[in-house]
């Protein structure tokens, strides 16, 4: 862990790479570029590259429009301009449509740090995920950010990214095999399931630590894809370790903890707890103080599973 | 096809068929939008019968002109016209509006001929660039027509996706106002006016052409002044009648999103046929 890189980063250098061999991925741009490392593909294709100014309703028409003949479409701002205030766009547009659009916002979760609320969002994972046609997927570190662009290339439709401001430890291994809508198990457990996505992943590993001197055995999940949510791993989790305790930097509604808990409830009901944001919006802060302040870090993590685990077998 | 070949009294007796089809399928359904549909009848003749590139037995060409109806509500005109420009059967006009049927309220790519989904004002311009950029890209000549409301040029992102067509010098974008002067709940200009309308479009880097978009040799020559014009992004601004060809419904803010009943539809025929 000793490596910390933001996972935009990993989006901006990824994206460079792709476009070497495949001529047909161009970017549609809203000028934060360069906050989203998208700037990287500016620089190397500006013939592939349309800014549209501060006008983000407008830019993801023009990249559906785009996508109509056969471009591969990118797009990018902050999770909160994008998400929120296109909502429109993107439901009408990219999903109705089903057009070959990628959306990759950085600036999600608390992590944004001293730009306070206004920047910092935390509802993307839920007004995405509703839609239909949409992926959603957060990395929790570079590599698997880098791996996530490569996918979003490769697959047809409109997909979600949300990544991090906030430099993250690489936690996940260059053999590690990334495939949408299939998590990945990073730590095996017995007493509890921690499923976890983006920054709250190296927290959950750090708590899994912590746990294990207790001689609490909890299993780590990096959940990067929230929709389509991996079902089939919550289930057999659900029923081999009793308990699940989701962590996220979102809202508590709505967000990975949601996803999980409708599995949950349908398939296999066990106690669980979700670490997420309590429906308040956030502040300016260093990402750590925040995380603090909002109860997002390891130790927060440790006392959801301690409750989750005190609820065994009252169900 | 050059202007003077064009046989307008022929085109004259199909906007008249035109009509009666739209308030027959609205009649059917029981709901839909007449009032924006019958304003845009010679508006959408002129550029199915006379302007596009298009070949209605291979909808999907790759060279065809596009066109986007960013007023995706007058589906009573658009699949009326598609229906009788050949891209499917008018037997299906019948189905308009009904469960299953790929009829859908507002414009889809399920029917042939439709290019894009839409039914949230303010959207097709911004696709309509997108397809120009691509164009430019892709080193083609086909143009891109984008139908719009006038109340839906209310809507902010229209007039962002208007600095991206001049900025881009999208010269392969026409667009066209169906300024028919009523939107849902009352007169353009008494709800948010829009005038001085052309002076905005210029003053947002668009070659500007006004006509009265119910002639159609008024029509043919904006359509063909357009691609003359290179650099600027085009405009047509028609301006048109609400619920035109039906008196009780010319202007009326009522007919924006209802259908007549049968007593009310043999009227309109009535009038219609003189």
């Amino acid at each position: 862990m000793s490596q910390k890189i933001p996972t935009r980063d990993g989006f901006g250098h990824e994206l460079v790479e792709l476009g070497k061999t495949n001529n047909k991925i161009v970017m549609v741009s809203a000028d934060l570029e360069d906050a989203t490392r998208a700037e990287y593909f500016k620089n190397a294709y500006p013939q592939r590259f349309f800014s549209v100014g501060i006008a983000e309703q407008d830019m993801v028409g023009t990249a559906a429009g785009l996508s109509l003949l056969g471009f591969t479409v990118f797009i990018n701002s902050f999770a909160v301009f994008l998400t929120n205030r296109a909502y429109d766009m993107i439901r009408m547009d990219l999903c109705y449509n089903n057009c070959n659009v990628k959306i990759i916002c950085s600036h999600g979760g608390l992590t944004v740090g001293e730009d306070g609320a206004s920047a910092q969002c935390l509802e993307d994972f839920a007004i995405m995920r509703v839609l239909p046609n949409m992926k959603v997927v957060c990395p929790a570190d570079e590599l698997e950010a880098r791996k996530a662009t490569r996918a979003f290339a490769q697959t047809f439709g409109p997909m979600y990214m949300r990544t991090s401001r906030a430099a993250l430890p690489v936690i996940t291994k260059p053999e590690d095999v990334f495939e949408i809508g299939k998590a990945n198990v990073l730590r095996e457990g017995k007493d509890v399931s921690i499923i976890a996505c983006g920054v709250m992943v190296s927290e959950s590993l750090s708590a899994a630590n912590i746990l294990a001197k207790e001689n609490i055995d909890a299993r780590v999940i990096n959940m990067h894809t929230i929709k389509p949510i991996d079902a089939e791993i919550i289930i057999k989790s659900a029923q081999e370790t009793q308990a699940i305790v989701t962590a996220e930097e979102h809202q508590i509604n709505g967000g990975l903890g949601s996803a999980v808990a409708e599995v949950i409830v349908k398939k296999c009901p066990a106690p669980m707890e979700m670490v997420a944001v309590n429906d308040s919006f956030g502040e300016t802060g260093t990402p750590e103080q925040l995380l603090q302040k909002f109860h997002l870090k390891d130790v927060d993590i440790v006392d959801a599973v301690k409750k989750a685990i005190k609820r065994k077998n009252k169900i | 096809m050059p202007v003077e070949n064009i046989d307008i009294d022929a085109l004259k007796a199909k906007a008249l068929i035109y009509r009666k089809e739209i308030l027959e399928i609205v009649t059917s359904a029981g709901c839909g939008h007449p009032g924006g549909s019958l304003s845009a009848v010679e508006i959408l003749l002129s550029l199915y019968e006379y302007k596009i590139r298009h070949n209605p037995q291979d909808p999907k060409w790759s060279d065809r002109d596009r066109v986007i109806i960013s007023k995706g509500h007058i589906t009573p005109a658009v699949y009326v016209t598609l229906a009788n420009s050949g891209y499917f059967s008018k037997e299906e006009l019948k189905n308009f509006r009904k469960l299953g049927s790929v009829l859908q309220g507002h414009v889809v790519t399920k029917v042939p001929g439709v290019e894009f989904n839409t039914g949230s004002l303010g959207h097709g311009l911004s696709v309509a660039n997108g397809l120009a950029l691509g164009a430019k890209m892709l080193k083609k000549d086909f143009n891109i027509y984008c139908l719009m409301g006038d109340g839906e040029i209310q809507e902010g992102s229209v007039w962002e996706a208007a600095m991206t067509a001049a900025h881009y010098k999208l010269d392969n974008v026409c667009a066209i106002v169906d300024y028919n002067k009523v939107q849902e709940n009352g007169p353009v200009e008494e709800i948010k006016g829009l005038e001085p309308l052309a002076d905005k479009w210029k003053s947002f880097g668009w070659e500007v052409r006004e006509v009265i978009g119910h002639n159609f040799k008024q029509l043919f020559g904006a359509l063909d002044d357009f691609g003359k014009i290179k650099d600027k992004p085009f405009v047509i601004i028609a301006h048109t009648i609400k619920g035109k060809g039906v008196s009780f419904m010319e202007g009326d803010r009522n007919w924006h999103g209802k259908a007549p009943n049968l007593e009310q539809l043999k009227e309109a025929l009535k009038e219609l046929e003189g």
